[in-house]
């Protein structure tokens, strides 16, 4: 990014309904497709004001079925559309799981590589809103299980405006997970910010002591851990995973090979997890690089509570950062 | 009866000071049990009994220098000391006196004997990089306190332990033996008999030839990748190999000069020079070598450095090499010109591995290469057997499959 670029000041929410019009603007298959998308401006306001720049027609209200309209998204991506199906949540989403890992991420292989489905799905994931425990879960690790599919999590804005264009791009499924705590942020982008690629982790901040390996809100729980640590003479290497599936494991093991140390902080639930299967690729690709077992901090493994200091509690904080990678570092 | 004597480890060694008992009298040895360990100038040394038996009493005491031959104990036939079996079992004596004269970085493991049943030694807890960086340092984790969680040795630990050792001054005691691995104040000096006996005696005579290594490389990397990081082959082993190799083809480069005449060996025991890191030169042999896989002989070239660097190779492994290799590795030079170890009659040397230009079928193109040299003794081969053996080495070296 040149100091040139002039830059203008956006939010999150901003930055992914600029992708989206980008988009519709540039390829005229593009139509945006779910619930309260359209007349509500979408249940997060990502999609406000977009019904009436492009019409019913590329701006559809669906009813509160996912299946049904993911099946039908499915269906357009078949048909030689490019669709965007955005589900209110990932709780909701289990709705359409049976579409999503029976069709969209078979099709290809039960067709014999006949049809492929290049569908973009964006749905919010976790917690922080008090939206308790139906809305507040982030299942984005359930779906990097899945082969056939691409899952990506933007976190900064830069990711937020640019990886929808190159999802539209792969020629198979991509899902994008938006944790609804970030809408909100605020930043800089640059006024030409275009599309970024979705296949590598990127180090948010360098540091030779031990390396954190998280992605989506939970990156900026790192970020601000890593910068008070660094006044404690600590230094943090943040990497940004980006893309959990499929997972750029030379980015975090060359880390770890500098580092020795990795601690993995992931706000899905620890068991069976995005974290577990990290730290497990770590030990069967990185293991003579580590000076002490991989540790994880993720979410409490009971359904999210509503009460704002329970949710806190449940949820991977900034000082259990801190107190994790102080204990590791200095042995304590 | 046997007489159990003080034995030569090399050509020049003359006199060694015995440093200490490992069997009791009383116990039974077989032959190959070491049985002491004796200090000459080029560092310490366990020596086998070549017979078996009852240890009887030591006629020599523990720290006596004695020249060569010098009979230090005499071991017994089984049935003339069946009173003495009884006290076969190892007494718990036996551990505390062998602990005692051992030299600072080693370990207890060092003295513990064939004789006794062995020790379930105890688990070190380090880091697997802790682990790595250690071998990497020549580092004993054995003798390093760990300040990890419970007592885990870690990355930090290791670079300390290997500060201390090379901060460490490097004075000999001269009432204790030589600390392991460090060199001996004596060293220097048998190299450099042994070097000028070489050079005065022996007409050496040198060819030298340019191996492409590509082949052999590629077809090394592709083994190694389905092998674990510590099952990995090194490229030294194929070229240790390959001269075991040629030197079926060419058997007249294996072997002595002795008494005027080339006795030619049957075994070829390859010496396998190792720089000690604080300097000096020790060329065990490793034996058999011809008759050993690639992994075992990786095997075995890692136990023979570890047990160079920490003092504990075998007298037979001082005398019986019967030809010499040295390689420079990554670091070195690109041409070696060895100087034969008598009596052996040729030393095979290999500078470092390095691209070069090479041409070949009228075409230019870019190939690692290894220049490969022997020296030998014009009195007992000439030029036209050594040009056999380089074309036989490398005839070896681009079949790598048949290594």
């Amino acid at each position: 990014m040149s100091t040139q670029t002039p830059m203008q000041t956006t939010t999150y929410r901003e930055a992914v309904k600029e992708a989206i019009r980008e988009a519709m603007h540039m390829d005229e298959r593009v139509f945006l497709m779910g619930e309260d998308v359209g007349h509500y401006g979408g249940c997060y306001a990502v999609s406000k004001g977009l019904l009436a720049e492009f019409g019913p027609e590329r701006i559809r209200d669906t009813p509160l079925s996912e299946s049904g309209f993911v099946g039908a998204g499915i269906g357009a991506a078949l048909g030689g559309m490019r669709p965007i199906v955005e589900v209110m949540t990932v709780n909701f989403s289990l709705l359409a799981l049976d579409q999503i890992l029976n069709s969209a991420a078979t099709l290809l292989h039960m067709s014999g590589g006949q049809f492929n489905v290049p569908l973009v799905i964006r749905m919010a994931t976790g917690a922080g809103k008090q939206l308790a425990a139906q809305h507040a879960h982030s299942l984005e690790g359930w779906y990097a299980h899945i082969p056939g599919i691409r899952i990506v999590s933007p976190a900064l804005l830069e990711d937020a405006r640019g990886m929808l264009w190159t999802a539209l791009q792969d020629p198979d499924p991509v899902l994008i997970f938006e944790n609804n705590t970030l809408y909100n942020m605020e930043g800089t982008l640059p006024e030409k910010a275009g599309p970024v690629d979705i296949d590598h982790a990127k180090i948010r901040r360098p540091g030779r002591d031990i390396t954190l390996i998280t992605y989506s809100a939970s990156l900026f729980k790192c970020l601000d851990a890593a910068e008070v640590l660094a006044k404690e003479g600590i230094e943090a290497e943040v990497i940004d995973l980006r893309t959990l599936r499929p997972l750029d494991d030379a980015t975090y093991l060359a880390s770890i090979a500098r580092t020795h140390r990795a601690l993995i902080v992931d706000e899905g639930w620890r068991s069976g997890s995005l974290s577990a299967e990290i730290s497990a690729r770590i030990m069967e690709q990185g293991f003579y690089d580590l000076d002490l077992p991989v540790e994880r901090i993720c979410t409490a493994e009971i359904p999210m509570p509503y009460a704002r200091h329970l949710e806190e509690a449940a949820l991977p904080r900034v000082e259990t950062i801190i107190a994790a990678v102080q204990r590791m570092v200095r042995h304590g | 009866m046997g007489e159990f004597r003080m034995p030569s480890l090399g050509a020049d060694m003359e006199t060694g000071r015995l440093v200490e008992w490992l069997v009791l009298p009383g116990e039974s040895v077989k032959r190959g049990d070491i049985v002491a360990t004796v200090e000459t100038q080029k560092g310490l040394f366990e020596i086998e009994s070549f017979e078996d038996g009852i240890m009887g009493e030591p006629l020599v005491p523990a720290g006596t220098e004695v020249s060569v031959g010098t009979v230090l104990a005499l071991i017994l036939p089984e049935r003339t000391a069946t009173v003495a079996e009884s006290g076969t079992t190892v007494s718990p004596a036996a551990a505390v006196t062998m602990a005692s004269p051992l030299p600072l970085t080693a370990t207890p493991e060092v003295s513990v004997t064939p004789a006794q049943p062995p020790a379930q030694p105890q688990r070190i807890t380090a880091s697997p990089s802790a682990r790595r960086l250690a071998a990497e340092l020549a580092i004993d984790l054995a003798a390093i306190r760990g300040t990890g969680p419970h007592g885990v040795i870690q990355r930090g630990d290791v670079e300390q332990a290997a500060q201390a050792r090379d901060a460490m001054p490097r004075t000999t005691d001269s009432a204790q033996p030589a600390t392991a691995g460090s060199i001996h104040p004596g060293m220097r000096q048998a190299i450099a008999a042994a070097m000028s006996r070489s050079n005065r005696e022996i007409p050496h005579y040198y060819l030298e030839t340019e191996i492409d290594l590509s082949r052999p490389l590629q077809w090394l990397e592709a083994e190694n990748r389905q092998r674990s990081i510590r099952e990995r082959i090194l490229p030294v082993v194929l070229l240790v190999k390959a001269v075991a190799k040629a030197l079926r083809d060419v058997p007249e480069l294996n072997g002595y000069w002795l008494d005027n005449q080339l006795q030619i060996q049957p075994d070829i025991h390859i010496g396998f020079a190792v720089a000690l890191r604080e300097g000096g030169l020790i060329a065990p042999a490793l034996h058999g070598v011809d008759q050993l896989s690639l992994p075992a002989l990786m095997a075995a070239i890692g136990d023979l450095i570890d047990r160079t660097r920490t003092g504990r190779l075998r007298g037979s492994e001082m005398t019986d090499a019967t030809i010499s290799v040295t390689n420079l590795g990554d670091r070195g030079a690109r041409t070696v010109f060895g100087v034969i170890y008598p009596p052996q009659v040729a030393l095979v040397a290999f500078g470092r591995i390095m691209e070069r230009p090479w041409a070949e079928g009228g075409m230019l193109g870019v190939r690692r290469c290894v220049t490969a040299t022997l020296a030998a003794d014009h009195r007992a081969t000439d030029g036209h057997c050594g040009s056999q053996f380089l074309e036989a080495l490398n005839r070896h070296l681009q079949q790598p499959e048949g290594l």
